[in-house]
């Protein structure tokens, strides 16, 4: 796949998509529409949650509150690719926005792969999916100072074991607030 | 949600002459040998040092060093007809009569102050003939390594090719401390597993050691500082240095052929691209550009090309690029995946990961023709690593047995695994010849 995230970009701002995904992409590659309908879903599922939100009222940081898009830490994506699964648009568009309004704040994004295929090469895979990530979230307003990008690649996992339903937990980029 | 806590790492540098971690002996089992391997008859070794035994069993280190092989099948202990130490003692009727082509004796004699003299001579039965042998003077550490000497020159005799026995491998272990967290080492053996001696320890993950030709240094990439960067340890001093720290990625460290300069590679500008970092003067070149990820060089043995890894096409194959940098050749074409090549001692081949269908195994590559060979059988297969004689390639296998190392012929005939008996290992690299 020679077309990268950056390059499709504007493509993504096209679709109006909402919503969070929380359960990590399927093996296969991306379908669009199966993808607007996960969104689909998860935007009435979002909805639900603000509106409990609201009832509740939420006070504090909203990096604290369980409801928020904020609460999601971690991006999964697709095998071999550091593309960013359109159902992740609102968490990364959540804390772009949040990085944006507290300048003082600052994010490790951690690029991690599965354990397919050579190790030094699942590195550059895991900073290419952080890499991802990093371009959206400056793109949306977050400064460069603020996010940095480390890959462990292979090297630590989520979840031990082999098959997919291990593999797809472990092709992941977690967010980790340094300061906030 | 988990909050990811960042661990300051705990490490500590050792040299290989301090005793190591004891616990974390590789065993080494053939799974797979050659139908028809040729028997071998290795006789006790004499001892004439007056009290005690031996401090090691050479006959049984050869013994072993030739079983491993697969070629060979050393005549058990209770089927030897005389136990003679030396050609004056040995009567070659006994030896035909048992079909044993080829025989070794040999005797170890204390010459005091810890120094031993270690003979062994090694004959064909049928023609009554000494094809070796020679006495060699050591010391208590050294007997292992002459043992291992022995075995090389037997080796030689009998298949034409160099022994690779007196050499060593380095590896990583992945274990759970008391504490529940995981705990990485960078071990040294030697190359039937004994005697490991840990490099480094780390709360932290090491990856990629590799050797400095003249077999006295390894570079290797470690996470200690939370993000991979390059050291150069000398084993025998345990001194160390960080030679890549840049922003990003720093990997895949590889030597050139004349120990001078070090290939590597740094995301420093962007992507991971390979750099070649002269030792001396530390100038630093780049040598591939592509948006891509350009990852593991490895040189080729006369240091004019390097191999490496890309995606450039869209899934990772093998290229080559001049030394000096230009334009990147593709080599691979078979298969969705080629990753972390390295040559031949001969450079006639590369070893790689290929990946087909799902499953990632050990290949070799014949640059002459184009044949591509897959030699392991496994799902999870990576970091093959050739013995310097170019006999065996050893790599990590993983799977529902859990994580090990194995070792294969380069004709695909002999299969061995090599496991610890708790905890995983991976990243196995093979010495140089050390003389």
């Amino acid at each position: 796949m020679s077309i990268r995230f950056w390059m499709i970009l504007p493509a993504l701002f096209l679709l109006a998509l909402s919503g969070c995904e929380t359960v990590p992409p399927k093996e296969e590659a991306p379908d669009e529409v199966a993808v607007e309908d996960q969104g689909a879903n998860a935007a009435a599922e979002e909805a639900r949650a603000r509106a409990l939100e609201a009832e509740r009222g939420f006070r504090g940081n909203p990096l604290d509150d369980p409801a928020s898009p904020l609460a999601k830490r971690i991006v999964y994506f697709d095998f071999d690719s550091a593309e960013v699964v359109n159902g992740y648009r609102p968490v990364i568009e959540a804390h772009a926005a949040y990085l944006s309004d507290h300048p003082g704040a600052s994010i490790t994004l951690e690029g991690h792969a599965d354990e397919r295929g050579s190790r030094e090469y699942n590195l550059g895979l895991g900073e290419r999916r952080g890499q991802s990530i990093e371009r959206m979230l400056v793109l949306l307003g977050a400064t460069d100072r603020q996010v940095q990008t480390v890959s462990y690649g292979e090297e630590k996992p989520a979840a031990d074991g082999h098959g997919e339903s291990v593999w797809e937990l472990n092709r992941r980029v977690e967010i980790t607030y340094q300061e906030r | 949600m988990l909050k990811t806590i960042v661990h300051t790492a705990a490490i500590l540098v050792l040299n290989v002459l301090l005793t190591g971690n004891v616990q974390a002996v590789l065993t080494i089992k053939i799974t797979r040998g050659v139908e028809g391997a040729l028997p071998v008859a290795v006789v006790p070794f004499g001892w004439e040092g007056g009290n005690g035994s031996p401090p090691a069993d050479i006959a049984d280190i050869i013994a072993g060093d030739l079983r491993r092989t697969g070629r060979f099948a050393p005549v058990p202990g209770s089927d030897l007809p005389a136990r003679p130490h030396d050609g004056a003692q040995v009567d070659f009727h006994d030896w035909r009569r048992l079909g044993t082509e080829n025989l070794v004796v040999g005797k170890v004699e204390d010459r005091g102050t810890g120094r031993y003299q270690v003979q062994f001579q090694l004959f064909d039965v049928f023609k009554g003939l000494q094809l070796s042998g020679y006495s060699i003077p050591t010391d208590r550490a050294g007997l292992r390594r002459t043992a291992h000497q022995i075995s090389d020159i037997i080796y030689e005799k009998l298949t034409g090719e160099r022994g690779a026995f007196a050499t060593r491998i380095a590896y990583v272990t992945e274990s759970v401390g008391a504490d529940g967290d995981k705990r990485y080492a960078l071990e040294v053996a030697d190359s039937d597993g004994f005697g490991p001696r840990s490099v480094l320890e780390s709360t932290q993950p090491i990856l990629s050691p590799a050797w400095s030709p003249d077999g006295g240094k390894l570079a290797y990439v470690s996470f200690e500082t939370n993000r991979p960067a390059i050291y150069v340890q000398d084993l025998a001093a345990g001194e160390r240095e960080q030679l890549a720290g840049f922003r990003g990625i720093n990997g895949a460290p590889a030597w050139s052929p004349d120990g001078k300069r070090l290939a590597f590679t740094s995301s420093k500008e962007g992507n991971p691209e390979v750099y070649v970092l002269d030792l001396q003067s530390r100038k630093l070149e780049r040598l591939t550009h592509n948006a891509a990820i350009d990852t593991e060089p490895a040189w080729s043995p006369d240091g004019r090309s390097l191999v490496f890894t890309s995606d450039r096409g869209g899934r990772p194959q093998i290229y080559r690029i001049p030394d000096t940098g230009g334009k990147a050749q593709r080599l691979t074409f078979e298969g969705t995946y080629n990753a972390r090549a390295s040559f031949s001692p001969d450079g006639s081949r590369l070893t790689l990961v290929h990946g087909s269908r799902g499953d990632y195994r050990i290949a070799v590559l014949d640059l002459e023709n184009n044949a591509l060979t897959v030699l392991s059988d496994a799902k999870l297969d990576e970091s093959p690593s050739f013995a310097p004689n170019g006999s065996m390639i050893i790599y990590a296998t993983s799977g529902e047995q859990g994580a090990a190392l194995a070792a294969v012929s380069v004709d695909g005939r002999v299969h061995q695994r090599l496991s610890l008996q708790k905890g995983r290992v991976r990243e196995p690299a093979w010495s140089p010849f050390v003389d």
